[in-house]
């Protein structure tokens, strides 16, 4: 098929290592009088060109291990161990300054609320100059050249003008491409996106879709995609790692996991779903909420919530228990189910 | 009042029409109004008892502040409200009273409406004390136990305070809430929109089973469609401050007469693997309310608007089994 190169290069020979490698990682905020891992032995990958969607409820740990592989875990939470490689860079031990360079650079996040990360005294595009010239030495013309540029393929009609109006002045959807057009400015190799689109209207949410797609497509961007929404999921991933209590419980293709999930968790999210349910039936319901860090039970994490649990999910932490080339599920229950208990 | 004998009492619980609000825009020194924010104009609506009619739309279009209306916790411009054959709109703060006790609100921020220093037992009763419901503290507190064990949660938790619950418990105190004063008429503003989908599962489940006991009516004002299509009976959708389309839920899913209805089905993200189906029908940004396009409001943005569009304001075309504000209906275009 002719006209979508960029889609397949990436496949090829160098590029087959992932951008993005992260392997056990903990990270830990003070609870207690000790410390409670929020994340607890995340392992995760994304190649060049491919959308990873990390999803779960609230208070999961997706956030939270985003803001981990760019080093931007608030204090007092600090990542405790693991291993997390961003284009051939050991994060973990980069000095502050070498971090700020590959933050942006290697890795940008565009986060929910465009608003609170937008700085509402300065015009959008003079924040876009100085994320530029923080990471490049290039005059201040050459700067607004190319961010007028960024602000035209992120879709921002009028971009020469907009460069010189304050977030306030803008929609969420415009607010949002500007943060687009910022994590851009450095043509970084793994884009987090954190929620990117759900504070906006579902027409708005669509033509951002639409835009994170062609980034992909057109850079070969590798994408974290955080979000709860499992349509949104469905419409850009590739591959969906599910989180609960701050574990991967189940990891697979977008089709193996929508599909055909195995985790009890992921198929009581899917089943929760409205529009997948008939109107008059009752919802499928996960009972209770999760548990907060710290709390969590010390074998199956979802044990106190799970609606098949087995005995030794109490005290058994399950291994992961492979189901495909591509999924794989943490479960005494899939266990049993395949021979495997 | 004579004006409340002409709507003989019927199904029809609510009956909105022509309701216009209107919020001055004012600038200068003396506070001159030198526009207005046309954030309701002109919308109808239709509500029969024990029906669930979903109000959507996207952010700015109106759809909260119709709701608000309804209870007058904002001033309608115009319009008649008739709830139960008596105009709302018209009636003095003091006569409106007991109508706030059968109209209750449930907002999309739990948090928020809960004041953090109240015992949730306080919350609940609070409502029954301005309304006098209940002879006295002992009877109210056996009904705040009733309204808490209505909505799943523990009574003996109603000495605690809205922090020590989480989100989906805190929505459930607010259903309790409202439900204490004995509403018949509920409207749920983005009542599920901040919860996680397995806890909306939990809330969408009560709310379904508490009308089937109770027979409760409900407006669920909601962007989400969703679960628009899980849960209403009617859809009104809305755009710039009017409704653009009506009618029953599975017919607006199945054939939207409406360009814009069909962008927003169209937008929705799939959850069916087999296809990914969002598809970005519209370019720009909703205009300004305090500036409405002259004609047609979404011809601005509309993929199939034509020269008459621009020019004259369309009304309401009966489709199917309700309406459309659309030329494309209109059975006298050509």
């Amino acid at each position: 098929m002719p006209g979508k190169p960029a889609r397949s290069e990436p496949q090829a020979s160098e590029a087959r290592r992932p951008v993005l490698e992260v392997r056990d990682l903990v990270t830990t905020f003070p609870a207690d009088g000790g410390r409670a891992a929020v994340v607890d032995g995340v392992s995760l990958q994304i190649a060049a060109g491919e959308v990873l969607a990390l999803v779960g409820e609230s208070g999961c740990g997706k956030s939270v291990t985003a803001l981990s592989i760019l080093r931007l875990v608030p204090r007092p939470g600090r990542v405790a161990s693991g291993s997390i490689r961003l284009a051939g860079r050991d994060v973990l031990s980069l000095g502050v300054a070498e971090m700020r360079a590959v933050r942006g650079a290697l890795g940008a996040m565009i986060f929910q609320e465009p608003m609170t990360s937008l700085n509402p005294v300065q015009t959008v595009g003079e924040q876009v100059v100085e994320a530029i010239r923080l990471h490049e030495r290039t005059s201040a013309d050459a700067a607004r050249r190319r961010t007028v540029e960024l602000f035209e393929r992120v879709g921002i009609p009028d971009a020469d003008a907009r460069f010189d109006t304050y977030p306030h002045q803008l929609s969420g959807g415009l607010k949002q491409r500007v943060m687009i057009a910022m994590a851009l400015s450095m043509r970084p190799k793994l884009l987090i996106a954190d929620e990117p689109t759900t504070a906006l209207d579902v027409t708005i949410q669509a033509q951002i879709l639409e835009l994170l797609r062609e980034v992909r497509d057109r850079f070969a961007t590798a994408i974290l995609l955080i979000t709860h929404d499992l349509g949104v999921v469905n419409e850009l991933a590739d591959r969906i790692a599910v989180m609960y209590a701050g574990r991967v419980a189940e990891e697979g293709t977008r089709e193996e996991v929508l599909a055909a999930p195995r985790h009890p968790y992921t198929q009581g999210l899917l089943a929760s779903i409205p529009s997948r349910a008939r109107p008059g039936e009752p919802l499928a319901e996960i009972r209770g909420v999760v548990p907060s860090a710290g709390e969590w039970p010390k074998g199956c994490r979802f044990a106190t919530r799970c609606s098949r649990v087995l005995d030794r999910c109490h005290d058994v932490p399950p291994e992961a228990i492979a189901l495909s080339d591509t999924q794989r599920a943490w479960c005494h229950v899939v266990a049993r189910e395949e021979g495997r208990a | 009042m004579s004006a409340a004998a002409e709507l003989p009492r019927s199904e029809t619980l609510l009956r909105v029409e022509g309701l216009r609000t209107w919020f001055p825009i004012r600038k200068g020194l003396f506070r001159k109004t030198v526009g207005h924010v046309r954030a309701v104009d002109g919308v109808d609506l239709e509500i029969r008892a024990g029906e669930t009619l979903a109000l959507v739309g996207e952010s700015g279009c109106g759809k909260t502040t119709v709701g608000r209306s309804l209870l007058r916790l904002e001033e309608p411009t115009a319009g008649r409200i008739w709830f139960d054959g008596v105009d709302l709109a018209r009636l003095s703060r003091a006569a409106m009273r007991p109508y706030r006790q059968e109209i209750q609100i449930v907002f999309q921020d739990p948090l928020a409406s809960l004041d953090p220093r109240m015992r949730i037992r306080d919350a609940v009763a609070e409502g029954m004390e301005t309304f006098g419901i209940g002879a006295d503290a002992a009877e109210r507190t056996e009904r705040v136990a009733a309204a808490l064990q209505r909505v799943q949660l523990d009574p003996r938790q109603m000495n605690r305070y809205p922090h020590e619950f989480s989100g989906g418990q805190r929505q459930r105190i607010c259903i309790a809430r409202a439900l204490a004063v004995e509403p018949r008429l509920i409207v749920c503003d983005e009542a599920t929109s901040a919860l996680d989908v397995s806890i909306q599962a939990q809330i969408l489940n009560l709310l379904h089973r508490l009308q089937d006991e109770l027979g409760l009516t409900y407006l669920f004002i909601t962007h989400d469609l969703g679960v628009v299509r899980y849960l209403a009976d009617r859809v009104s959708v809305m755009y710039l401050g009017q409704i653009v389309e009506e009618g029953r839920t599975q017919r607006i899913f199945e054939d939207p007469r409406h360009p814009y209805t069909k962008a927003l089905l169209d937008a929705v993200p799939s959850v069916d693997p087999a296809r990914r189906s969002a598809h970005a029908r519209l370019e720009g940004d909703v205009p300004s309310p305090s500036n409405p396009p002259p004609g047609c409001r979404f011809h601005t943005r509309c993929p199939v608007a034509f020269e008459r569009c621009g020019r004259e304001e369309p009304g309401r075309y009966a489709v199917a089994d309700g309406h459309a504000r659309c030329f494309l209906e209109d059975p006298a275009s050509p």
